[in-house]
């Protein structure tokens, strides 16, 4: 197995899957973005018109708008964009089964647990390697169900016209520089369309990961819950380190019918060199429910404000975040909610852990419309402090333009004190396990909520990032 | 061998870290396997730094003088190191712990105590938790509250002393446990630390108390007066009566 394999003592914020494996990539854009890159893309994706059109034009926005000079420190980003490759794809078809997934791509999903995620009746597990999906299994009873689970690239060939009804109108091009340079260059993502009525017991889950060096990933996922539906999408991410800083920067759009009940869940734990700046929004109608529920670790800078915009009456939305920042890195995340009309509730929720010179910043806007009487909302965010040296900020931006309205704000910030590590230690743990069960114990509350494999992985990861976090 | 104390110290000079206010000047105490000795004191006499530091509290510095536990120097022992070697300290404020169980966070405790790739029974665990409460008279629903979170001053004692249970200490320090307790609370209390002391009859207990009324119910072999920073008497139960009636103010002008 020719294989180039990276190991590293894993100490403190040594990145957990730090391996790399060799493949050779079918095609490959030239670095940095341009026209050329975008339409080279659209034609490997033997794309209609339309998406071409759509992606030039998204192009020549990304183009016409500056830098964002609030959230983390994006000076040095221009220079990462310049040298990365676009546009990746390992193989040229589709994989459907195990069996015929390459056996060096089948190692990577291997050392990440796939092949157990599959035995396990996880199922549907749809996972993304570089750009593409290689490998999609889909759960029969979905299929009969009319619940279509396929990767974009799919979507929009088989279902044209359901596809370009919703495409983009969630997060236009224009919403942000970020979401404009998806939308010019997006590759892989999932599209998801669950029929009126329809309730699946199990999670849909994606499982992907980036591994060419200077690859940035433009994943695009686009849903669409008909009335009174109920599903709940898994997302995880990694990806291996690098020594040159790498990018990411994804577009979630989901449109929740009235009754129907969304649930979007991830947990991305990227390797601390990546950019990771993700816009992710979800149309709520009548008395639907959208709940994001967010775990951001790793990564040099987030930043990744999920929203609820809730256009019905009785629409709820919540947004549950876990972000941990260890040494160096940023995580500049929270939620967003927009009431725009009445007696709409949201709800967010949000706790962040600093880490040695880690800093965490919760960035929230709660909106509410004129007319969008009885609105309520409410806001928590707690912080937890490490280290002396750990930082967090809280920016909470509240709008109201209704006065029967009913808003909530909530900050804490706490410190791992010596009487609480004293306190533990008494009782026989290391200063390590202390910490890690106070960790623990701080996010509990949205941790108890992620399917229990979830919970589980990301206590482990917790516990290996508390490594070394004494002194 | 039996002779031996179980923990025995001598000439202790202690001061607060980072300060130069010493609390502690010489203090000299031997306590035998088994026996239940009481420290009494005013507020301030350094009998509350005495039991933290023997724990292992970073908020004290050891200037002079040794603390000898079952023939080991044991300041040189970090707290969680003490505690595996058998030394238990039911704290006056018991420290919250957001989110996390008492059965998790006692489980932990006595996984910390394996050794690597050890793995703790779950189900010998609970056996282990279930039959401690019984005992303890608690509630089995107590041991899924998260640690001393919203808990009422009883409650927290009553954890301290469940935990004490579990961890089976060689040598319980009980830093006021009876503070902040009303009546019927400290009956509780003084009954779970008779039982504890009856289940195991070789496990030494140091009682910290500013008030006589703890010592009505459990009965110590030894007791300790302690001002400003020494021990200026010892003697049997009877000290703790004659402190009961007198007060501290003879003894003040003795340590002086």
């Amino acid at each position: 197995m020719p294989q180039n394999e990276v190991v590293q003592d894993l100490g403190l914020d040594e990145y957990k899957y730090h391996f790399i494996t060799e493949d050779e990539p079918v095609f490959r854009s030239g670095r940095g973005l341009n026209e050329k890159v975008v339409r080279e893309i659209s034609a490997q994706k033997d794309e209609p018109q339309w998406m071409l059109d759509f992606r030039l034009k998204a192009l020549e926005i990304y183009n016409s708008k500056p830098m964002p000079t609030w959230g983390g420190d994006l000076s040095n980003l221009e220079n990462v964009l310049e040298d990365i490759f676009f546009y990746v794809r390992p193989q040229d078809k589709m994989e459907h089964s195990w069996d015929d997934v390459p056996p060096n791509i089948k190692e990577t999903f291997e050392r990440l647990g796939i092949p157990e995620a599959e035995q396990k009746v996880l199922a549907g597990v749809g996972a993304q390697y570089e750009s593409e999906m290689v490998y999609h299994s889909l759960k029969k009873e979905w299929d009969d169900k009319g619940v279509i689970f396929d990767s974009i690239e799919d979507g929009l060939k088989n279902h044209p016209e359901l596809f370009r009804e919703y495409f983009g109108t969630v997060i236009p091009a224009a919403d942000n520089k970020f979401s404009a340079m998806n939308a010019a260059v997006w590759s892989g993502g999932s599209f998801v369309y669950i029929p009126k009525g329809v309730e699946l017991d199990t999670p849909l889950q994606a499982y992907f990961r980036v591994n060419q060096e200077q690859m940035g990933q433009f994943e695009r996922t686009l849903i669409i819950a008909e009335e009174g539906s109920k599903a709940h999408y898994i997302e995880g991410c990694t990806a291996p380190v690098y020594s040159t800083e790498s990018f990411h920067s994804g577009v979630i759009e989901i449109v929740v019918k009235p009754g129907a009940h969304f649930r979007y869940t991830t947990i991305q734990n990227w390797s601390n060199n990546m950019y990771n700046l993700v816009t992710q929004r979800a149309m709520v109608h009548e008395n639907a429910t959208m709940e994001w529920l967010d775990g951001n670790l790793g990564s040099k800078l987030t930043m990744k404000y999920p929203s609820c915009y809730l256009m019905g009456e009785g629409a709820h939305g919540s947004v549950l975040s876990i972000a941990y920042s260890g040494d160096g890195q940023h995580q500049d995340t929270g939620g967003k909610v927009v009431h725009a009309a009445p007696n709409t509730t949201s709800q967010i929720v949000s706790k962040s852990i600093s880490k040695g010179t880690g800093r965490s910043t919760y960035r929230g806007l709660c909106q509410v419309h004129e007319g969008a009487t009885n609105a309520k909302s409410n806001v928590e965010c707690d912080a937890l402090l490490i280290n002396e040296t750990s930082r967090t900020d809280t920016y909470p931006y509240i709008e109201i333009e209704e006065k029967k309205s009913n808003i909530g704000h909530e900050a804490t910030v706490s410190k791992v004190g010596d009487e609480q590590l004293f306190y533990l230690m008494s009782r026989g743990m290391s200063e390590e396990e202390a910490m890690a069960l106070i960790v623990r114990g701080f996010i509990e509350p949205i941790a108890k909520l992620l399917p229990l494999e979830y919970a589980v992985e990301l206590n482990r990861l917790i516990e290996l990032e508390m490594e070394g976090s004494v002194g | 061998m039996s002779d031996a104390p179980i923990l025995s110290i001598r000439n202790l000079h202690a001061k607060v870290a980072d300060e130069d206010i010493e609390i502690l000047h010489g203090v000299d105490l031997d306590l035998n396997k088994g026996e239940i000795h009481a420290i009494m004191g005013p507020n301030g006499s350094g009998k509350s730094t005495l039991a933290k530091l023997l724990a292992g509290h970073p908020g004290y510095e050891v200037t002079d003088g040794t603390v000898t536990y079952k023939g080991e120097d044991v300041l040189e022992l970090e707290p969680d190191e003490r505690s595996q070697a058998g030394i238990f300290l039911a704290f006056q404020y018991p420290v919250e712990v957001p989110g996390v169980s008492i059965a998790n966070f006692l489980r932990t405790a006595l996984q910390a105590r394996l050794d690597e790739g050890e793995e703790i029974d779950l189900f010998d665990f609970q056996d282990q938790l279930m039959s401690a409460m019984e005992v303890l008279e608690m509630d089995p629903a107590f041991a899924e509250r998260p640690v001393n979170d919203g808990f009422s001053g009883g409650e927290k004692k009553r954890n301290e002393i469940l935990q004490m249970a579990m961890l089976k200490p060689t040598l319980a320090l009980m830093d006021e446990t009876d503070s902040g307790l009303d009546i019927d609370a400290l009956q509780v209390v003084a009954e779970g630390v008779n039982r504890l002391s009856e289940e195991n009859p070789e496990m030494t207990v140091l009682i910290i108390t500013h008030y006589q009324r703890l010592l009505n119910y459990i009965k110590p072999d030894h007791v300790h007066v302690m001002v400003k920073g020494r021990i200026v008497r010892s003697g049997g139960p009877e000290v703790a009566e004659a402190l009961e009636s007198e007060g501290y103010e003879e003894f003040r002008t003795v340590g002086a």
